[in-house]
């Protein structure tokens, strides 16, 4: 009688197993992102992003009846972990895409592996170079530089100035900047009359604004992420700088403010909608995405989510479209990747093609500036 | 107006510069107890700057109240590391010491980010942040309290060593451990207060300047490295040559900033330091030894 | 002699055969990074273990290679095979033009001189963007190829890069072995008897910190070509000191220990990987365990651990 029982209680539970695999086998994604090291500030949001939206899509019951499964992997930062790991992700544990990593050097390591095995890759970094030219297995989700930077001197060409000093780290995220900032200036009348650098790590650079105080410029530009930006306010305010002050879109996030202290106040920046979502009027098309995702990720993780953790959200969601779209390998999934059409998510509205692998346009970034302790949108 | 610069450089440098002394003077001390380059000292710069944190925040201490604690903890995670992994230690090579201490700052700056998450943060300045004017330039009151507490302790590491009996012994140590062990002096004991010293040195350091510059968990890596040089180019002194060597470094990157280039500052930095080797290969102030065969 | 060139023999078989094991998973990708770091380790120790002298900025060696390697075939359109041997003698020639000022200074002045080395390297990697692409670093450099046979899969490039190690290791044990050999021991116990006995010690430093850059430049254009993109955060200042630790923890002074410090420290993180954000604690703990209970290297240590677990038994039973 026990035996019948137990035997047929096996039969039951392997045939539910059995449908449960046919029914639905789990769609495997790779992510690759700089958890720790040097990056651990595009890296730890974006896995945590990540990591959220593919439960949620889960516990809704997952993508046309398949759940999601999410490998990640932290490279540290390091271009050569990101290319064993890539390779990790292929061969063993057999990813149908790969999202990230997060760093424009990663990316560029990691793009000949994904181009070599057919895989697409979704990276979170900003460089230009990622998907121009355009490859045919790699796409993008994090804003150009050159919108950023447009943005920025659209400004100060509507306000006629003419000539501005650059200051720019020197890692990848900086000197990526500081060659856009040189490579447009042109086009909007403006002349860069001062180039200077400063280290990642580096605890003062009044050296550097001393320098480009004696140069009076009309505006100053600074390129990097935290917490360099931060100690140039408060050096700036040190020396008693009047001139304007703006930054990148690396320091979009109130963790600047708190950095900066009142030196933050008056300083503008290009950035991505999510810093000021709950001041955008109701007809922005990407409020509502902009907003679930402010509040998810409060909600999970405490902490305000920035747009370096939307890039991770906005991967994820493009692959979800591309699954839901009929991608069940990893060559459909890159052609319905490349079907995207306005696809409103954080870091803009995307738009992929043939001809454009990064789908983002102008209207990726707002200016916003500080006033009483926050962000504001400037009009 | 170029002389104004000038100053500002100038004064820019001597307060990072300060920094680096601090630093360099505890790398200084356990060289010259124990012959051990310690790759973790920076770690306890680290430490000093987020223990203050941590009082601060989590456990809502008044800053004056912080800061001993802080400094308090750090030094006992200073004698713990001596205990644990210094003296345990069976063939204490140099260089098997050197791998120790790399080992050490490993596992503290890991522990430092799990505990303390990977976000910078800001300390508030212990005296405001309206900025001082001398002459065309100006300074923070933040780096008066840097140069004043730098001077203090070299102040009182040269009563330590030249006027106590502890401070003597350790002297002692440095120039022969074996006669020091000889005439009686406990040699191990030696080691474990340079071990307390430094770390105390360092966690002060890190503590006055992280309202400057901030503090992270990673934050010792490059101050460290900063410290180690000034101590070089003091030729390992822990008085007033380490003193010199911070600052001429601290100079030498603010004028190689405002004057060559920002990009290449460090690299004009360790130029002048390797010229200054090649030309002086026992150190700026070492007097030049006959060997010991 | 016999018996190490029998050691050798045996060492290269298993080498040959490992691919076998791994069936081409991403283990295959890993073990091509070891070979790297074996032939990096290898020059280090020849300067650290035989000769006795420290070097903090090897990275920039390494990186120099890797470099001028990448420059010459990507700009400049070089062919491979021709830009490395010439990375090589560049390197190799200013590691020797710099080793005469930089192998006067003793101790901790050595320590620091070639840190600061290392850190003036790295700086102009970064600094000169038109030549390096900068930070942002340099992407597309071609793989090495023979006739139709180009080196792009993990299994070949695990051959072409072992190859290199196994020549560099059979290198390095000649030179062990030979006259030049003792000379550098003799140097390395007494440099003032060593010249007595009529050794042109400085000559014999020189060359060596010249020969072990050049060892690291050749592994640098190989990391490159298969690699192909190089950035400067991996000829960093930290690199350096995770070469130091290869070779100390594998064990100064051997060929085969470089090859263990460099297979632990390369492969320890994959298997850390499941400890998740404690691998760091792990890895940093396990250095320091490292050192106190193998204070020769694991080529001395594991031996050496064997036998007292075999002793131990063998009490047991008796």
């Amino acid at each position: 009688m026990r035996i019948r029982v137990i035997s047929s209680l096996i039969v039951l539970g392997s045939l539910i197993v059995a449908t449960a695999a046919l029914a639905a086998a789990p769609i495997k994604i790779g992510a690759l992102f700089a958890v720790t090291g040097p990056a651990s500030f595009l890296g730890e949001p974006e896995r945590n992003s990540a990591k959220m939206v593919v439960d949620e899509i889960n516990a809704a019951g997952g993508v046309k009846g398949h759940k999601l499964e999410l490998v990640v992997y932290d490279t540290s930062g390091d271009a050569t972990k990101a290319v064993q790991l890539a390779t990790r992700l292929i061969k063993d544990d057999k990813v149908l895409a790969i999202i990230g990593p997060s760093t424009t050097g990663e990316s560029m390591a990691v793009i000949p592996v994904a181009e070599k095995d057919h895989i697409p890759l979704i990276s979170c970094s900003a460089g230009i170079k990622i998907t121009e030219p355009v490859k045919r297995w790699v796409f993008k989700t994090a804003q150009n530089d050159t919108l950023a930077v447009g943005r920025i001197y659209q400004q100060l060409q509507k306000q006629r100035v003419r000539r501005v000093s650059i200051l720019t780290v020197s890692d990848g995220f900086g000197s990526s900047g500081r060659e856009q900032l040189k490579a447009q200036a042109a086009r909007f009348g403006i002349t860069v009359v001062s180039d200077d650098t400063y280290g990642p790590k580096d605890t003062d650079m009044t050296a550097q604004l001393t320098r480009i105080r004696g140069i009076k410029p009309d505006a100053i530009i600074c390129w990097g992420t935290n917490p360099g930006p931060a100690v140039i306010a408060r050096n700036a305010r040190q020396l008693g700088l009047k001139i304007p002050l703006y930054m990148s879109h690396g320091v979009s996030s109130r963790k600047f403010i708190e950095l900066a202290g009142d030196a933050a106040e008056g300083i503008r920046i290009p950035s991505g909608k999510v810093l000021v979502a709950g001041l955008l009027p109701k007809s922005d098309p990407q409020k509502k995405s902009l907003m679930t995702f402010v509040k998810d990720y409060q909600r999970h993780y405490h902490a305000e989510g920035d747009h370096f953790a939307g890039h991770a959200w906005d991967a994820v969601m493009l692959l979800k479209g591309a699954i839901e779209r009929g991608g069940n390998s990893a060559a459909t999934i890159r052609d319905q990747l490349e079907k995207t059409r306005q696809f409103h998510g954080i870091g803009g509205t995307f738009t992929y093609s043939a001809h454009d692998h990064a789908g983002l346009g102008k209207d990726a970034f707002v200016l916003v500036e500080v006033k009483g302790r926050d962000w504001v949108i400037v009009k | 107006m170029q002389f104004d610069q000038l100053l500002q450089y100038t004064l820019s440098g001597l307060s990072t510069g300060a920094i680096y002394a601090l630093i360099g003077i505890g790398f200084s001390i356990i060289y010259n107890a124990t012959g051990i380059i310690n790759f973790a000292q920076g770690e306890f710069v680290m430490l000093g700057g987020m223990l203050t944190l941590f009082f601060l925040e989590t456990l809502k201490l008044p800053l004056w109240a912080a800061i001993p604690c802080a400094v308090a903890a750090s030094t006992a995670a200073g004698m713990l590391f001596e205990r644990l992994a210094i003296r345990p230690l069976r063939r204490p090579t140099p260089i098997n010491l050197v791998i120790i201490t790399i080992g050490g700052s490993i596992l503290i700056r890991g522990l430092a980010m799990l505990l303390w998450g990977k976000d910078t943060h800001s300390i508030p300045s212990f005296s405001g942040d309206d900025p001082i004017a001398v002459g065309g330039a100006t300074i923070l009151p933040q780096h008066l309290w840097i140069m004043g507490i730098t001077l203090l302790i070299v102040a009182a590491n040269k009563f330590y060593f030249y006027h106590t009996i502890s401070g003597k012994a350790m002297r002692a140590c440095s120039y022969n451990r074996r006669a020091a062990g000889l005439v009686g002096i406990d040699v191990r004991r030696m080691v474990l207060f340079s071990f307390i010293i430094s770390s105390a040195m360092g966690s002060v350091a890190g503590i006055i300047v992280a309202p400057l510059t901030m503090t992270a968990y990673d934050v010792g890596v490059m101050l460290g490295l900063k410290g180690f040089c000034a101590a070089i180019i003091g030729g390992m002194s822990s008085g007033g040559a380490t003193v010199v060597g911070g600052l001429l470094l601290g100079v030498l990157e603010s004028l190689g900033a405002g004057l060559i280039s920002s990009g290449y500052k460090d690299a004009i930095a360790f130029i002048v330091l390797l010229l200054i080797l090649f030309v002086r290969p026992q150190g700026l102030f070492g007097k030049a030894q006959s060997e010991r065969v | 002699m016999h018996r190490d060139l029998l050691k050798f023999m045996l060492f290269a078989a298993m080498i040959l055969a490992a691919p076998l094991a791994f069936q081409g998973g991403y283990l295959m990708n890993v073990l091509v990074f070891v070979g790297i770091n074996t032939m990096l380790a290898i020059g280090l120790n020849l300067l650290l273990g035989y000769c006795g002298q420290i070097s903090l900025g090897h990275a920039g060696f390494f990186g120099l290679g890797a470099y001028l390697s990448g420059v010459l075939s990507t700009t400049y359109g070089w062919n491979p095979w021709q830009a490395m041997p010439l990375a090589a003698v560049v390197v190799g020639s200013l590691a020797f033009l710099i080793g005469f000022p930089i192998l006067k200074l003793k101790g901790h002045y050595l320590a620091m001189a070639t840190l600061g080395m290392g850190i003036i390297m790295y700086i102009v990697f970064n600094e000169t963007i038109d030549l390096t692409g900068g930070p942002s670093g340099l992407s597309g450099i071609p793989n090495l190829s023979i006739g139709s046979l180009d080196f792009d899969s993990d299994v070949s490039s695990y051959y072409l890069i072992w190859s290199f190690t196994l020549a560099t290791i059979l290198l390095t044990l000649n030179l062990a072995n030979s006259r030049v050999g003792r000379a550098l021991r003799a140097v390395h116990d007494s440099e003032v008897a060593a010249r007595v006995m009529g050794v042109n010690a400085r000559l014999l430093k020189v060359q060596i910190f010249a020969l072990s850059a050049v060892i690291s430049s050749l592994a640098g254009s190989l990391y490159a070509h298969t690699m192909t993109f190089i950035s400067p955060a991996s000829f960093g200042f930290n690199f350096s000191i995770e070469l130091l630790t290869m070779v100390v923890i594998g064990g100064l002074g051997s060929i085969y220990g470089s090859f263990l410090g460099a297979a632990l420290l390369t492969l320890l993180p994959e298997f850390l990987r499941a400890a998740q954000d404690y691998d760091i604690i792990i890895y940093g703990g396990l250095l320091m365990l490292m050192v106190m209970f193998m204070p020769g290297g694991l080529v001395r240590g594991v031996p050496d651990l064997f036998r007292r677990l075999l002793k131990k038994g063998g009490d047991r039973h008796a």
